[in-house]
């Protein structure tokens, strides 16, 4: 089973544009990416730039509406994520206690959904998509 | 990972898997009277541990050896508890490559290196890997009893080997991966058509192993193939668990990520040099395949190239006949039966659906329905797993007179 861990750092939802981590933190972490990787668990990796560079789209009335960051409204946003595979959640459990992390930070451990899980219906919703490709193979051929 | 701790500490594997499966009875004894423990893997290793110390005394084994293991179980019980509370670090995957080199090692033949890595490491009853060798189940019982008895005759040291052995050894170890993630991408028997957990396993190991012995482009060959078969898990069984053929999937959902996953390691590979073993070769079809967006859009003359390196490096009429699929995609169905029809008067193949099954399609393809059928019945008979028979049976049926 697939887990996402994700890490919440307190105060990332005001950071400059353009703030890094510190080298001292990112040599601990390359450390822990590493046991990760040996161990065979790690599918993937990413660091965030700050919620300042981005932008959310929220929906109101189901239409698009766009707000550049940072967003005032924010109370902790993820900073980074990793993807790992692993036996158990308590497998996963004990791979996020490993990491070096600081005292304002948190990592959220979420289970990435299994599409073998997904309903007889839900999996069907998803074959549309197959449709929608042939089309798309047909435009491309014709 | 039970047996794999324990068999570094009573360096005995046949020992720690009885020790292993001693712990679990005990549990299943205790838990529902005394509440599962707080850490379960660290009390089935506690009491597995005080098991080999009676399993020693009741055997009377040598007391050097009684005496080796009591040191270090007095020296580790104290520890143990805080030790086990991290027994997911590293020591796990070292753990578990020890087994694997030493199930592998070469003073045991081929099919005892396969049983006993299965038995050990993939945890397939005997019965599964009888019918995913096609021999009797008391054979491989036997098999797997012989090499157990061999590894402790030879008093074969329990860990992973160096240097220039490492390489030499090294082949042994990716047959047995794959056969593992083989047995787990297309189950041998019963009702699943998949067992995903066997092909995470054999991912997790061969993705160990590629940290290990990083400079071995075979090793990344064969990631490669692994990631980029298991990428298309979700899109080979229908919402009613049946299998769906390659060119019948749902692309959308293959798994990008394996994609992406299985490509670099194929690019890790192609940047070691020389010439591509044969894991790194059926890992770049397996990319041409990902590389396709729409099954027409597939490059079957690069993968008729590639088959054909494949058979010249690894002759095999299995190999063959995958050849001769990939020419009938490439010029045509009579192009592609041609070749099969040479086939089916090779030995090794009698008794494989996936003759008469490859048939069975070229000819419905060629418009000759009744043979086709007939093929496809032949196929569904052969066939182990259920859900695969089903789907030779749905084709031998859509063969039917129309």
């Amino acid at each position: 089973m697939r887990f996402m861990m994700l890490m919440i750092p307190k105060g990332y939802e005001n950071a400059e544009p353009g703030k890094m981590p510190d080298a001292q933190a990112v040599a601990a972490m390359m450390k822990y990416n590493e046991a990760l990787q040996k161990a065979g668990v790690l599918l993937a990796l990413d660091g965030l730039h700050p919620p300042s560079m981005g932008a959310r789209i929220s929906f109101p009335g189901g239409k698009p509406t766009v707000t550049d960051g940072p967003f005032a409204e924010a109370k902790e946003v993820v900073g980074g994520y990793w993807m790992i595979q692993v036996k158990s959640k308590e497998e996963a459990i004990e791979w996020a206690k490993r990491c070096p992390g600081s005292e304002n930070e948190t990592i959220e451990l979420r289970q990435v959904q299994d599409f073998a899980e997904f309903p007889a219906d839900v999996q069907q919703a998803a074959s549309g998509f197959k449709e929608m490709q042939e089309q798309a193979g047909q435009r491309r051929g014709s | 990972m039970l047996i794999a701790a324990l068999a570094r500490i009573v360096r005995d594997v046949g020992l720690a898997e009885e020790l292993a499966q001693d712990a679990l009875v005990v549990a299943l004894e205790q838990w529902p009277v005394s509440g599962v423990p707080n850490n379960p893997g660290a009390w089935l290793m506690t009491t597995a541990k005080n098991r080999a110390i009676d399993a020693l005394r009741r055997n009377k084994l040598t007391e050097r050896k009684h005496q080796e293991l009591g040191r270090e179980i007095d020296s580790q019980q104290g520890k143990a508890m805080a030790d086990l509370d991290a027994q997911i670090d590293d020591d796990i995957g070292d753990d578990l490559l020890r087994l694997v080199f030493t199930a592998c090692h070469p003073v045991l033949s081929t099919e005892a290196r396969i049983a006993l890595t299965l038995r050990l490491v993939g945890g397939l009853t005997t019965e599964e890997i009888a019918r995913a060798f096609l021999v009797p189940e008391a054979t491989i019982a036997q098999r797997i009893v012989r090499a157990k008895r061999t590894l402790t005759e030879k008093r074969i040291p329990y860990e992973v080997p160096r240097g220039a052995e490492l390489a030499a050894r090294l082949s042994s170890v990716l047959d047995v991966i794959y056969l593992i993630f083989n047995e787990g991408y297309t189950a041998t028997s019963g009702d699943d058509w998949m067992r995903p957990a066997l092909c995470e396993d054999a991912l997790r190991l061969g993705r160990i192993l590629a940290e290990l012995a990083a400079r071995e482009p075979e090793v990344h060959g064969l990631v490669a193939l692994m990631e980029i078969q298991a990428s298309r898990s979700r899109a080979r069984v229908s919402a009613s668990g049946h299998p769906v053929l390659l060119l019948d999937q749902n692309r959308a959902l293959w798994d990008q990520l394996l994609i992406h996953r299985g490509l670099a390691a194929l690019d890790r590979a192609e940047k070691l040099g020389g010439e591509p073993g044969q894991y790194s070769l059926q890992a770049s079809i397996a990319a041409c395949h990902a590389r396709a967006l729409t099954p027409d859009a597939t490059d079957w003359a690069r993968i008729v190239e590639l088959y054909t390196e494949l058979a010249q490096l690894t002759p095999s009429p299995v190999v063959e006949l995958n050849r001769a699929v990939a020419i009938a995609m490439a010029f045509g169905p009579a192009a592609g039966l041609e070749l099969v029809d040479a086939l089916t008067s090779e030995k090794l193949l009698e008794g494989y659906h996936l003759l008469p099954s490859v048939r069975g399609d070229l000819l419905s393809k060629l418009g000759r329905f009744e043979e086709a059928q007939a093929e496809f019945g032949r196929a569904a008979a052969l066939a182990r797993n259920s859900r695969e028979r089903d789907l030779l049976l749905d084709r031998a049926a859509s063969c039917g007179p129309r």
